[in-house]
């Protein structure tokens, strides 16, 4: 074909179409929200998210037996601040990584799914725009869901057994006021690895497209991470994890408070949060969508752009945390550590059971609890996880010029929590329940939850 | 500039890996008319399209859309609207969320027609509160168009609108490209149907592996191409047969040419429109009737497959 081109200086400037404006933001914004909630699977989330946790804390909490494998779980019926705790424990594992993957891992990909890329594109002739909308849609979306989950549990559980003060994991007692502070600061801190994960999702959503894959990517990365937490991983390793923060809250619950692990860990999820996220928006900009089924080095940048950069930040974040901090090479799980938390955690216990039983108060100094603690019956390293650490706790008896010893079985993951289960003598560790005046409840030194300070 | 043409592009290229989807192409649109745009499959059509729209940039050349430059700091300009590959709907969403999300996506001032105006032009008005889950790909056509009308474009660019249209729609289709060619909007219309293009453009371009290989109005491409085969049906085949193999510069089709044309009234010949006239003439004086005589394939169709076979074969 032939054509005539006109001679540039021709160019009347005045005659021009202008180049279109691009689309607000806040458009955007609300055509991706209104996207958002008319698809089904999105509105049934919102449900299930703000419905759910209630009535399930609520049921778990009329039942005679208590989900004590998870954590607080063995408190629900003492306190209605227990419930979304365990729902918190119950959402860092399945519930939070499901939501980010159906909504930040199908953003883009639903896109794809439905041919619209085009169409998007041509309304709104701004990449950087799109993208910005649809991250801010999505995590509007997130934050919606997460928001229902911690109302709803707290409600259901409130509802259940009120407002009453909560045992934290070294068997201190918090007011109720307390309890609520942290419950919100807990789930605050998870917010952190589950924008972790929504970096992620948008990261497999636009590199994977309308592959599955895409929108399972979150819900795989945190299923790999949870087994990793499993291993004995070196602590730098492991907290270098965006995942660790679902687990470190648990440092909240102590007194003194376990901080610097908990900050560690929302730190390292806001970077890969951030870092996703940026790279999510330069695969993005790099993607060609006038022929979508090319492989124009698709594989290559996603690589390039996913896969390198991340395995990257992991490696740069288990360096600075193993460089700014002491043993970090190891387990975190030492026999002094171990030693420590759960005499602790028994001197607190033993009050609380005092009080219980309506006996005069004691305090922590004229019990003064000792905890001696052999892993393997001694044989071999004193650190690290298993359910083979034994401990013989030796304590002054209230009232008396003698000393007690109470034997603990102990089963201690990876991640430094732990249960201690009552193993003798009977003096000591008492029955499962204990018949006060006013109630029935279980006795808090026949089996405890307690956290090992991995730094 | 030009502000009769509506496109111009000068040595095209876009690149995709190992694949030369578009290779030094020139192309000019005059504006107020409908451009067709044909070429077999992975002939840079849809490429093409998606420069157009501002979907991508050309890695070479110059490409000028309704007299502003389109570069990869130069988006596509405002007024250019349209859809490649079918429109992009949102199956949750009704006929009349759709259109309404989208306008609502444009600034405040801009121009945009009425939601039901758009939807009662492409004939959905009835429909305009269905979920577009439901609707048939004829239905999601129309309301794709709707959708491109919406921004009341200047340059619409359309890829296979007429794609599942039942006859009703098609002509609906045809009537709302007409009226918009007529209020002065340049349209182009990538499409496999012949007889849709023939019946709506005045010009084509035909893309073959990336290149253009030919670009003009329909009459001159009908004058370049070979000899076209012609279905003549009379009331004495037998006659017409005779007359037609004498008549200077007309054949007649046997064998398995024609072995797709079972009637019995009906005979295939093969010539150059030239030739057609004192065949006519020479039966009509011979007191035979003319009841159809029409060719085989259209002119378009034809020229196509010769054109583009002969790159293919290049």
């Amino acid at each position: 074909m032939t054509a005539t081109i006109a001679d540039a200086d021709a160019t009347a400037p005045e005659a021009q179409t202008p180049a279109a404006g691009p689309v607000p933001v806040g458009r955007i914004l609300r055509f991706e929200l209104v996207k958002q909630f008319s698809a089904w699977r999105v509105r049934l989330l919102i449900l299930l998210c703000w419905i759910g946790p209630a009535v399930l804390v609520f049921a778990i909490d009329k039942q005679s037996t208590l989900p004590s494998d998870t954590l607080f779980g063995r408190w629900m019926h003492a306190t209605g601040w227990a419930g979304p705790l365990v729902a918190l424990g119950f959402a860092g594992t399945w519930a939070l990584p499901l939501l980010t993957s159906v909504v930040a891992g199908d953003v883009f990909a639903s896109e794809d799914r439905l041919g619209t890329w085009r169409h998007l594109i041509i309304a709104i002739r701004s990449h950087r725009r799109i993208f910005l909308a649809k991250a801010v849609a999505s995590l509007t979306v997130i934050l919606l869901l997460v928001v229902g989950l911690a109302a709803s549990s707290t409600l259901g559980g409130l509802l259940a057994e009120k407002n009453l003060p909560l045992v934290g994991l070294d068997g201190h007692t918090l007011s109720p006021g307390d309890a609520a502070g942290k419950v919100l600061l807990a789930w605050l801190c998870v917010l952190a690895p589950t924008l972790a994960l929504a970096g992620i999702g948008l990261l497999g959503s636009i590199a994977l497209g309308r592959s599955p894959m895409g929108l399972l990517l979150p819900m795989l990365v945190a299923l790999g991470m949870q087994l990793a937490q499993m291993l004995p991983l070196p602590v730098a390793v492991r907290l270098a994890l965006p995942g660790y923060a679902f687990i470190s809250w648990n440092g909240l619950f102590t007194d003194p408070a376990q901080i610097k692990p908990l900050m560690i860990g929302v730190t390292v999820s806001l970077v890969w949060a951030v870092v996703a996220t940026v790279l999510a928006y330069l695969l993005f900009l790099r993607r060609d969508f006038t022929n979508l089924n090319n492989n124009d080095g698709a594989g290559r940048r996603v690589l390039a752009l996913g896969v390198v950069p991340l395995a990257a930040v992991l490696a740069l974040t288990a360096g600075v945390v193993a460089a700014t901090t002491s043993d970090a090479g190891g387990t975190g799980i030492t026999q002094a550590k171990v030693q420590k938390s759960v005499a602790t955690a028994f001197s607190h216990l033993f009050r609380l059971q005092q009080s219980q039983m309506y006996h005069s108060s004691v305090t922590e100094a004229q019990l003064a609890t000792t905890a001696s603690c052999l892993k393997s019956e001694g044989l071999g390293k004193q650190e690290g996880s298993g359910n083979d650490w034994r401990c013989t706790i030796t304590f002054n008896v209230p009232g008396n010029n003698i000393t007690a010893q109470g034997i603990y079985q102990l089963d201690v993951t990876a991640n430094g929590r732990y249960i201690a289960d009552g193993d003798g003598p009977q003096e000591v560790n008492g029955y499962f329940l204990i018949v006060t005046p006013g109630k029935v409840v279980a006795n808090p030194l026949w089996q405890f939850d307690g956290n090992v300070d991995l730094l | 500039m030009d502000t009769t043409v509506a496109i111009r592009g000068r040595g095209i290229t876009k690149v995709f890996g190992d694949v030369v989807a578009l290779d030094h192409v020139d192309v000019s649109v005059a504006r107020g008319q409908i451009h067709g745009l044909v070429g077999p499959n992975g002939a840079g059509k849809t490429t093409l399209l998606g420069l157009l729209l501002g979907l991508a940039v050309a890695d070479e050349g110059a490409l000028e859309v309704l007299g502003a430059q389109v570069g990869r700091a130069l988006p596509a300009p405002g007024g250019v609207s349209g859809f490649v590959d079918g429109p992009g709907l949102y199956p949750t969403l009704t006929a009349k969320q759709n259109l309404a999300t989208l306008a609502a996506l444009r600034p405040r001032d801009a121009v945009t027609s009425d939601v039901g105006e758009a939807l009662h032009e492409v004939g959905l008005a009835e429909v305009a509160d269905d979920k577009v889950r439901g609707f048939s790909l004829g239905m999601r056509q129309r309301l794709g168009l709707a959708a491109a009308m919406l921004t009341k474009p200047k340059l619409l660019v359309l890829d296979e609108p007429a794609n599942g249209l039942d006859p009703s729609g098609k002509k609906q289709v045809h009537g709302v490209l007409n009226r918009l060619v007529a209020a002065g909007v340049t349209v182009i219309l990538s499409s496999h149907r012949m007889d849709d293009l023939e019946a709506l453009c005045s010009e084509v371009t035909i893309l073959s592996t990336g290149r253009v290989v030919f670009s003009g109005p329909l009459n001159k491409l009908s004058d370049e191409t070979r000899e076209l085969d012609y279905r003549l049906r009379t009331t004495d085949p037998a006659a017409a047969g005779i007359i037609a193999a004498e008549t200077p510069g007309i054949s007649v089709v046997a064998g398995t040419d024609a072995a797709a044309l079972a009637d019995t009234d009906v005979i295939v010949v093969r010539a150059r429109v030239a030739a057609l006239d004192q065949l006519v003439s020479r039966v009509v004086r011979a007191d035979i009737a003319v009841r159809e005589f029409a060719p085989v394939v259209s002119p378009l169709e034809a020229a196509f497959l010769d054109l583009t076979e002969q790159e293919t074969d290049r």
